[in-house]
């Protein structure tokens, strides 16, 4: 009795567990061998039907390319971006902490409201960036109807609302640097670029992996912007994984067909990024020891 | 004797018709705080700013007028309604319910949904048998989805004095599944070509296209001629363009998710309806899909080369888009929905009294998916036009309020209301009775031009009248149907995929969705759209 006690307090834990994320994920396991849609509701058994049309469908694997370059180039972007903005902040500039809380603002905002005001400064017709480019004298650029222009649309949005996490989390780090590296560097007369690249940067090397997962987690899920701002349109030419997931899911109601490819790409996120996190874990890694 | 009994009558039918009298003349409010007299004015004031500017007019003899509506009781009971966002649809569902609750004193509860989440809430509803509404509205396109959830429309609506009773006989039909009533059509909707008068009866953008063509210009009979027009005059400056306003050849509706599906069918429809096969545009007999047949692939060919003519942003406009670029002025041409229509003639409009309506463009050929070969059509043009879903509503059939429901939905589409309703742009209230059809109505009480009102009440009757129409996939999964369409129209579009390819990619994802909802049920399904194309009800 007194060995399951200690057990028992884990019981609210385990409960909540199971009831969000084991039955969920089970369940969905389920659906996925079923032919649950619009017309046919429940769990009927149809095999592996859905894995094979999966394997089968273009749309998806493409829109499953895009995300690897939308976001790893976005989030290298936005670390390049943050750094500079953080180093910079860090140096000691006038107003300082006005332009901390001012860079930060762009995270604030809400996703989706981002991507609608981004939206309408793209817009070809009576939107701000044709219409400065018209005064400029230079013709209107199809933002969001062309394949490369949308994408490089989508890209900026991304890269205005989320340069200011990397920013945030660079500067902790690099607040939390000791200085005693910096003074040697500076004794042995060491130029600003070599403090950089010889201590700096390297001493930032973990805090810049975490920090770089963690977008990438989140890049990983781009929906708000893409949505929004283009459809996934011209085309096919800006749709992500979690996009074609939403029209498969929740606008054509092929729920297990949905899921089938809601569970392949959760399976195949965690896989890349477990594996990108060992291979910056091992360049990180101080060499000789 | 003959007194006596004159005497006797008179003493039974005196009192009698003193009584009736005073029943007429009393004003009625059974449970409501607002008190009603046959014929009363009806006016939309008293409910807003917005309602302003709006006509008044007289309560009809209906069954479901004010007046009569005003003597129900609904004390104590409550109505669930689903509903589109404001303003189209949204707007005068809430409108009405606040009525509704004054004259019957029955609370209406009002939920407002974007067109995908209208559908998707209601299939959550029905499908997890939740029973969340008693009235829904929806496109009616979307009927062979929902018609088994939905209760059949009284005879007393759509008969006699009913609020339906004076729908066209085409929109009868189009409410009906299997034959009975199930959707409260509340409006109807037609697409037809709109054309700007300043360029087309103007001596010299005639000459100008003269100039370039050699050709005399008319509007627009096939989608050829239209392209030609597009391309022509896309840069020109008509005579009457709005200051600042850059001139392009057509606005179409062309963003996947935002209706697109609608202008694709139109362009493709005189290319793939052939007056002489019957028994399926969508399908053949062995539900083999045609939406890669010449006659679609060369309509999509129409679209793609006419995008190079729209105005900037053109290739990713959804139907407000549409509205808002025709209707100031940015283009020639435009054609799907009435609203561009009633925005272009809107008093404030830069282009009013600059617009006509005209029938939408044929084909200078069609395919016959029998023969395998292009025909040539009689008189040279085969006409196809698309009769578009119109917003509909329907009483669930689990309701349990349904008398309630049906008298709220009457209430709705009065004759007082609907004809209110038709005056406001943005009701999405289109004309759908016989009695829409008369132009004075339009160039009196809404002060349009009476030569625009002719065009456009003469193609809407010749639409009536036509024989080779096309209608909308009305089979369970059409959501699915036309998702898939847009998607590989849109990829056509982009230059992503060419038209040929991108539609032989939809026919198969047709394949798919045909298997996933049981071709036997779409098969049966279709046979009510198969009759509506050959005119067999």
């Amino acid at each position: 009795m007194k060995k399951g006690y200690p057990r028992f307090f884990l019981l609210p834990g385990l409960i909540l567990l199971i009831a969000i994320i084991i039955f969920p994920l089970l369940f969905t396991i389920r659906v996925t061998f079923s032919s649950w849609n619009v017309s046919q509701t429940g769990l009927n058994f149809i095999g592996g039907e859905n894995w094979a049309e999966m394997a089968r469908d273009t749309r998806y694997w493409g829109s499953m390319l895009r995300l690897f370059y939308l976001s790893f180039l976005t989030v290298a972007i936005q670390y390049a971006l943050g750094f500079a903005i953080a180093l910079f902040a860090w140096k000691g500039i006038a107003a300082r902490r006005f332009f901390r809380v001012l860079w930060l603002i762009p995270m604030m905002t809400t996703p989706s409201l981002m991507a609608i005001i981004w939206r309408s400064i793209f817009t070809e017709d009576i939107g701000a960036l044709n219409g400065l480019l018209s005064r400029a004298g230079l013709d209107p650029v199809n933002w969001l109807t062309e394949s490369g222009p949308a994408n490089v649309a989508i890209t900026i949005a991304e890269v205005w609302q989320w340069t200011p996490f990397m920013f945030l989390i660079l500067l902790a780090g690099l607040l939390s640097l000791p200085k005693e590296p910096f003074m040697a560097a500076a004794i042995d007369g060491a130029s600003a670029w070599k403090t950089f690249a010889r201590v700096t940067f390297p001493m930032m090397a973990p805090i810049s992996i975490g920090a770089i997962m963690i977008r990438l987690i989140d890049a990983s899920k781009i929906f708000d912007s893409v949505f929004t701002m283009t459809r996934g349109g011209p085309g096919n030419a800006t749709e992500t994984p979690a996009a074609y997931i939403f029209q498969r899911s929740l606008q054509d109601f092929q729920i297990a067909y949905g899921s089938t490819l809601a569970l392949t790409y959760l399976i195949l996120a965690i896989l890349t990024l477990t594996i990108i996190g060992k291979v910056f874990a091992r360049l990180s890694k101080p060499r000789g020891i | 004797m003959f007194t006596k009994k004159v005497k006797t009558l008179l003493a039974v039918a005196l009192p009698v018709a003193l009584a009736a009298s005073v029943v007429v003349i009393t004003p009625a409010s059974a449970g409501g705080t607002l008190t009603r007299t046959p014929g009363q004015e009806v006016s939309y004031k008293p409910y807003g700013p917005e309602y302003a500017n709006v006509a008044t007019t007289k309560d009809g003899n209906d069954a479901c007028s004010w007046y009569n509506t005003s003597k129900k009781d609904y004390s104590g009971k409550t109505l669930r309604v689903l509903t589109h966002a404001i303003p189209n649809m949204g707007k005068p569902t809430a409108l009405h319910a606040k009525q509704f609750e004054e004259l019957t004193g029955g609370k209406v509860e009002v939920e407002h949904a974007s067109f995908g989440d209208l559908y998707a809430k209601q299939l959550r509803s029905f499908q997890t048998d939740t029973n969340q509404y008693d009235v829904v509205f929806n496109g009616s396109y979307q009927i062979g989805d929902f018609h088994s959830f939905y209760a059949k429309v009284p005879d007393s609506v759509t008969k006699g004095n009913g609020s339906l009773a004076t729908l066209t006989p085409l929109y009868k039909e189009l409410y009906k599944w299997d034959g009975e009533t199930k959707l409260f059509g509340i409006d109807a909707d037609r697409h037809f070509l709109k054309y700007r008068t300043d360029v087309y009866e103007n001596a010299a953008a005639k000459a100008f296209y003269k100039s370039k063509t050699g050709k005399e210009l008319a509007v627009p009979k096939t989608w050829k001629e239209y392209n030609q027009h597009a391309k022509v005059f896309n840069g020109y400056k008509p005579a009457g363009q709005p200051a600042g306003v850059k001139f392009s050849g057509t606005t179409e509706i062309t963003q996947k998710g935002g209706l697109m599906f609608g202008a694709f069918i139109d362009r493709v429809a005189p290319y793939a309806k052939n007056p002489n096969v019957k028994g399926g545009f969508w399908f053949d007999e062995n539900m083999v899909p045609q939406v890669n047949n010449p006659g679609f692939v060369a309509g999509l060919t129409d679209f793609v080369e006419a995008t190079k003519y729209m105005p900037v942003g053109g290739k990713n406009f959804d139907l407000s888009k549409e509205i808002e670029s025709f209707g100031r002025g940015d283009s020639l041409l435009s054609y799907t929905w009435d609203d561009a229509w009633s925005k272009s003639n809107e008093p404030t409009s830069p282009i009013k009294n600059k617009v006509k309506a005209a029938p939408l463009p044929g084909a200078e050929k069609v395919w016959n998916r029998v023969t395998k070969k292009w025909d040539t059509p009689k008189g040279g043009v085969n006409y196809a036009p698309y009769i578009a879903w119109g917003w509909s509503s329907a009483v669930t059939a689990a309701s349990p309020a349904k008398a309630m429901a049906f008298d709220y939905l009457c209430f709705w589409a009065n004759e007082a209301n609907h004809k209110l309703d038709l005056t406001i742009g943005d009701m999405g209230v289109n004309p759908s009775r016989t009695g829409d059809f008369t132009s004075d109505f339009w160039v009196k009480e809404m002060n349009w031009g009476k030569p625009a009102v002719d065009s456009w009440l003469s193609t809407m009757q010749n639409y009536e009248k036509n024989t080779n129409r096309v209608f909308d996939l009305r089979v369970p999964g059409v959501s699915d149907y036309m998702t898939a369409m847009e998607n590989g129209v849109a990829k056509a579009l982009a230059g992503q995929a060419t038209p040929q390819k991108a539609l032989d990619e939809v026919a198969k994802e047709w394949n798919a969705i045909t298997k996933r909802v049981g071709i036997t049920k779409v098969k049966s399904a279709y046979q009510n759209v198969i009759a509506l194309e050959d005119n067999i009800r």
